[in-house]
């Protein structure tokens, strides 16, 4: 896999690599070469489980993926802008700090763990433990939108930042697992349908959404309707509820004797 | 006395003890109208997964490999040296009639190295031997493989079923199938796996798959609750030798299924219990006594700690997750083709456009079945 050369044209500010058999490490290599020459948009074709891609990136670059990106997709990014045309596999956005991350199909697990800003985007399924250690401050402020449903540990430990389910899809299984939002103590979960109180983490409570959260939610559909080409005009933010730590303190005793 | 035995058995094998960060790679794939695969197919799966290795461990399973033989158990066995070698062999011939020895056929590849006499036997337990035991074949043989294991030094058996068999060594997933010249072979289940060791060493009888009789597992993760598995499998007579937990998943399923007559789907059960607080709400009487007895009666079989398992046996394959699912696991399907893999990237490589990939959710067993005969 390592000796595979990478085909590569670039014209003007725009790069197409040919990645099928190439390993990551010449990969990102070249992917990072081409941003130092100047290249504003680079598509990467035939790429099958490559992992690190764009990882650590600070430049706004467009990166288009065809196939599926290995692990940590764009972690600790910080600015570039990523679609990929299918699938994608676990740790995607791992530390991310900037940009915007689209899947156009599902995600694994550990979707945007520690994630301290920018967009991720997926149109289907994200795995488990979604959105853990997320975290935001002032107008750094990580958001999460997934078309399908999540699995256990959605929003665990989660700090700051947005996360949006809106539960379509085949099946019939719940919008998202166990240990909802357990430990959390910032930030909102926005899902469309309900939860029972088994699922939920003994530091949230469910809400009703206010006017302020309707117009983070509608703009939030307008955007993820625009990147990903689904009609979602059907769902309306009257169909959420909302997640909230009720204490942003939750263990602030739990050391006091 | 068992810690001077084991030094005794291990005095001449290479074992590595560095502890480095964990992530094994697994791959499967269940042709479910029994249609045969060649063995290159699940070493190009496996050559996807390769960062999550280290080059410590490799290995594979095929099952329908061997139809010419596919009446007897065939015994794959690694001997440190010719004295082990005769020491086993006359073991064996006392207990077993033999259709046929011969060394199996291996190519020198970079990467590998300190390989050990590889050899197989097509074989079949001495009539007159199991009526004085008084013991089933699969008994006999399960038995056999433990003496051997127990008592012969730097001898081991590493694939015992029929119509099946492990190759396994220290090297990395593609090297070793690579080295055992897999595309030789065609069968209509392969399991793979790319070993990252982390609490235990690296060395040829410690690279996955680990089998007995029909069972292969291949597995990613920690079994926490290694101990307490292996006391109990102790009591039904299965000694653990191999120095890594993945050997009591295959023990395990031995004695679930084929001792205790389990159904698979129940045994997942036991190995990957549902929670107390998920039991007591299935609101389902009958499922509820079900899981709870399984629990009570089991406690000992059940698997704790983080694992992502794929099992390999004569009717089926198996993917299987721990019940929080701390290792990762994604299956797919195309026709009658089922795969299971660490990396979806792994399946795509040899199933471009699968009918639906999904992730099983944890805890729950994929299973895939052999349709009809091979």
């Amino acid at each position: 896999m390592a000796d595979a050369a990478v085909k590569k044209k670039m014209e003007g500010e725009a790069a197409e690599l040919d990645a099928a058999g190439v390993h990551y490490r010449e990969l990102n290599g070249r992917v990072r070469e081409l941003i130092d020459k100047g290249c504003k948009e680079i598509v990467l074709n035939g790429v099958n489980g490559q992992r690190y891609i764009a990882d650590g990136i600070a430049s706004e670059v467009k990166i288009v993926i065809n196939g599926v990106p290995g692990n940590d997709l764009g972690a600790f990014m910080s600015g570039p802008h990523i679609i990929v045309n299918d699938n994608a596999q676990d740790c995607v956005g791992n530390t991310m700090n900037a940009g915007k991350i689209i899947i156009k199909g599902h995600a694994g697990d550990v979707l945007g763990y520690g994630m301290r800003g920018g967009k991720l985007f997926v149109t289907g399924d994200v795995g488990y433990r979604v959105g853990i250690h997320m975290k935001s401050y002032k107008k750094q402020v990580p958001v999460i939108v997934a078309g399908g449903r999540a699995g256990d540990f959605f929003g665990e430990y989660m700090a700051g930042g947005i996360l949006v389910l809106l539960g379509m899809g085949e099946g019939d299984r719940p919008i998202a697992g166990s240990y909802l939002g357990t430990g959390m103590h910032g930030g909102a979960i926005y899902m469309r349908g309900s939860v029972s109180d088994s699922q939920l983490g003994r530091e949230v409570r469910v809400f009703d959404l206010e006017e302020e959260d309707r117009k983070l939610v509608a703009g939030l559909l307008e955007e993820f309707q625009a990147d990903t080409g689904i009609d979602y005009s059907k769902i309306k933010p009257a169909e959420f509820m909302k997640l909230c730590p009720f204490s942003h303190r939750p263990y602030g005793n739990m050391y006091v004797y | 006395m068992i810690e001077l035995a084991f030094q005794e058995k291990f005095s001449k094998w290479r074992v590595d003890d560095a502890r480095v960060p964990a992530a094994c790679g697994l791959s499967g794939l269940i042709s479910q109208d029994g249609r045969a695969v060649g063995g290159e197919v699940i070493v190009e799966s496996m050559r996807i997964l390769r960062e999550r290795g280290n080059g410590l461990g490799g290995g594979y399973a095929g099952y329908g490999i061997y139809p010419e033989h596919k009446d007897y158990y065939a015994m794959h066995i690694m001997f440190e040296d010719f004295q082990g070698k005769k020491v086993c062999e006359e073991l064996m011939e006392a207990n077993l009639e033999i259709e046929m020895g011969e060394e199996i056929p291996y190519r020198l590849v970079e990467g590998i190295c300190d390989v050990p006499l590889l050899w197989r036997y097509y074989a079949l337990p001495r009539p007159e031997r199991l009526e004085g035991d008084g013991l089933q074949a699969d008994d006999f043989m399960v038995k056999l493989v433990m003496d051997i294991n127990t008592t012969v030094p730097g001898t081991f058996v590493f694939s015992s079923g029929k119509n099946m068999g492990v190759f396994k060594a220290v090297g990395s997933a593609d090297t070793v199938g690579e080295f055992y010249e897999l595309e030789n072979y065609t069968g209509y289940t392969w399991i793979g796996h790319d070993r990252f060791p982390t609490n235990t060493p690296g060395w040829w009888g410690g690279a996955h798959p680990f089998n007995i009789l029909d069972w292969s597992v291949v597995h990613n993760g920690e079994i926490s609750s290694y101990g307490i598995n292996k006391r109990y499998l102790e009591m039904f007579g299965y000694e653990c030798t191999l120095l890594t937990d993945t050997e009591v998943v295959a023990y395990l399923l031995d004695l679930l299924i084929r001792k205790h007559g389990l159904p698979l789907d129940i045994a997942c059960l036991v190995l990957a219990s549902p929670f107390w607080k998920d039991i007591d709400s299935l609101g389902d009487q009958t499922e509820e006594d079900l899981e709870k007895s399984l629990r009570i009666v089991y406690g000992s079989a059940l698997l704790n700690g983080p694992f992502a398992f794929i099992v390999g046996y004569s009717r089926g394959m198996v993917g299987l997750n721990d019940r929080v699912k701390l290792r990762p696991l994604v299956a797919a399907t195309k026709d009658e083709c089922l795969y299971v893999s660490s990396e979806e990237s792994a399946i795509r490589q040899i199933c471009r456009n699968p009918d639906r990939v999904w992730a099983p959710p944890a805890g729950h067993p994929v299973i895939g079945k052999l349709k009809g005969d091979v």
